[in-house]
């Protein structure tokens, strides 16, 4: 039974169409990836999905219901961990409780009680600026998991961190990730990432952009235990490559 | 221990200078450099100050009443201002020119006009702060409100926030840093602004004893009058810092 379901979607700017016939799924606790090369229209198709704008064609379906154009039923979070400056960790987290009418304190325990989880024990009452580039993103997660507890969509989250953090940072993601239950739709242009954090990576190329291909990482074990170095992941690989490369 | 030493000397630098300014002062007039009814010693300028003191306390009381009342409508108007021509873009582009034009109308050229439409009391002198201390505001509260980002504001609309909620959890934060510039500058503008209502028209305050203390060629109590001006608006400028300090407790300790 899939949670998140796109139908067709297309949109064009001034008559320049940016993505075209956008079919896709998502699972309940699934990760499923959005890879392709930048101005494949993948903010795009994100806006539309989070429903800041509706599409020129197709519906989005969440939950059986329908949210085409509608906002506040999935979250959302970007590159740019955008954690307000003025407000504390706990209240930068709890910010979509709040905005969904939440008294304060109600929101503060709750955010409060997700910090462990989310590995950011004692930084509660910290300001943003006292965090680095890693754990400021963890907040930011922790506030996208709070805006939805059911569906997120994760607009290259980690590429602006180095690459010790990033590493350091998909531990974590997929240690959280499985204690709560989660569907995301990862949008990224690393492929290494795509594969290590993915139940299936859908590849969206062209112009406009569309979905060539959808391949099902099947990969032995846990996710935690995937081995970019091994056989199987570097086939994954090359099949993504050679994918993306014809085009 | 030298690296204190240094410490402790640029703390101290504004003072010293202040210090050789003063003494500089000093030996001008008392070495009669510049004749004395010119320019007074900075002795008989405090002597002046103490002797005055209660009579230009009870005019700094007026003067500074009508500085603060004008500053706050004036910031209430500014406030108004830039949040109507932020959310409605076509006041801005009406507005915008027509504030920027006020601006450039000298202020001791509308004094006497309202002192003519309002008469000699604390009215027209209120008006005439608030024409000078709103601009600040509005520009500045402007700027503050578009320094938000798009992704930011998106990212509030994604949680489902309208107008208001984004006005109140993003756009206002912002813009506190911008507000506080802006009024540091009005807070200086409102003092000399109701000072320079008063020399066109009035009973009391700082204004009036200037102008009288001028036509008596009183020097040395025209200078006592411009110091406790100054005080009396870096007073104000105090109490916008202190205000700024309490409302931003995130920016604590961050600037050192």
């Amino acid at each position: 039974m899939s949670l998140l379901r796109a139908e067709n979607i297309t949109v064009s700017f001034e008559n320049v169409r940016i993505i075209e016939d956008i079919s896709l799924s998502v699972a309940e606790g699934e990760t499923v990836s959005l890879l392709g090369v930048s101005g494949a229209g993948k903010t795009t198709l994100f806006n539309v999905l989070s429903g800041l704008y509706a599409p020129d064609e197709g519906k989005i379906y969440f939950d059986g219901e329908d949210i085409t154009g509608k906002a506040g039923k999935i979250s959302y979070m970007l590159q740019k961990d955008l954690l307000l400056p003025h407000k504390k960790v706990i209240d930068n987290a709890a910010l979509p409780l709040v905005i969904r009418g939440m008294a304060k304190k109600e929101a503060r325990e709750k955010a409060e009680s997700h910090l462990r989880e989310f590995g950011l024990e004692g930084t509660g009452n910290k300001y943003p600026h006292q965090l680095s580039g890693g754990m400021r993103q963890r907040v930011a997660f922790l506030r996208t998991y709070l805006a939805s507890e059911k569906a997120a969509l994760l607009d290259e989250p980690f590429s602006a961190l180095d690459s010790i953090t990033k590493s350091a940072i998909h531990r974590w993601f997929l240690s959280v990730m499985k204690e709560i239950k989660l569907s995301v739709l990862f949008v990224t242009h690393d492929i290494d990432e795509a594969i290590l954090l993915s139940d299936r990576v859908f590849l969206l190329t062209g112009k406009p952009g569309k979905i060539t291909e959808e391949i099902i990482i099947d990969l032995p074990g846990e996710k935690s235990e995937r081995n970019p170095m091994s056989r199987e992941f570097i086939a994954y690989k090359e099949e993504i490559i050679r994918k993306i490369g014809i085009i | 221990m030298t690296k204190k030493f240094q410490s402790i000397i640029s703390k101290f630098t504004p003072a010293i200078s202040l210090t050789v300014i003063c003494l500089l002062w000093l030996a001008v007039s008392e070495g009669e450099l510049i004749p004395n009814y010119m320019l007074p010693s900075p002795v008989e300028v405090v002597k002046a100050f103490i002797s005055e003191f209660p009579i230009l306390a009870a005019h700094s009381a007026v003067t500074l009443q009508e500085a603060v009342y004008g500053l706050l409508l004036g910031t209430a108007l500014g406030f108004a201002f830039a949040v109507l021509m932020d959310r409605f873009n076509f006041l801005y582009k009406a507005l915008y020119p027509i504030l920027v034009v006020s601006q450039t109308i000298p202020t001791i050229a509308i004094a006497p006009v309202l002192v003519l439409w309002m008469g000699f009391s604390m009215a027209p002198k209120i008006t005439l702060v608030v024409i000078t201390t709103f601009f600040p505001i509005t520009v500045s509260l402007l700027d503050g409100f578009k320094s938000v980002s798009d992704d930011e504001i998106n990212l509030l609309r994604s949680m489902g926030a309208g107008n208001i909620k984004i006005f109140r959890h993003i756009k206002l934060p912002a813009a506190l840093e911008q507000f506080f510039s802006g009024l540091k500058v009005s807070a200086s503008y409102a003092v000399v602004g109701a000072v320079i209502s008063e020399w066109l028209g009035g009973f009391e305050g700082l204004g009036v004893y200037m102008t009288r203390v001028k036509k008596a060629y009183a020097f040395d109590k025209m200078f006592a009058v411009i110091l406790l001006i100054s005080a009396v608006s870096l007073l104000l400028m105090g109490v916008v810092a202190l205000l700024k300090w309490l409302s931003m407790p995130h920016k604590r300790g961050k600037n050192k």
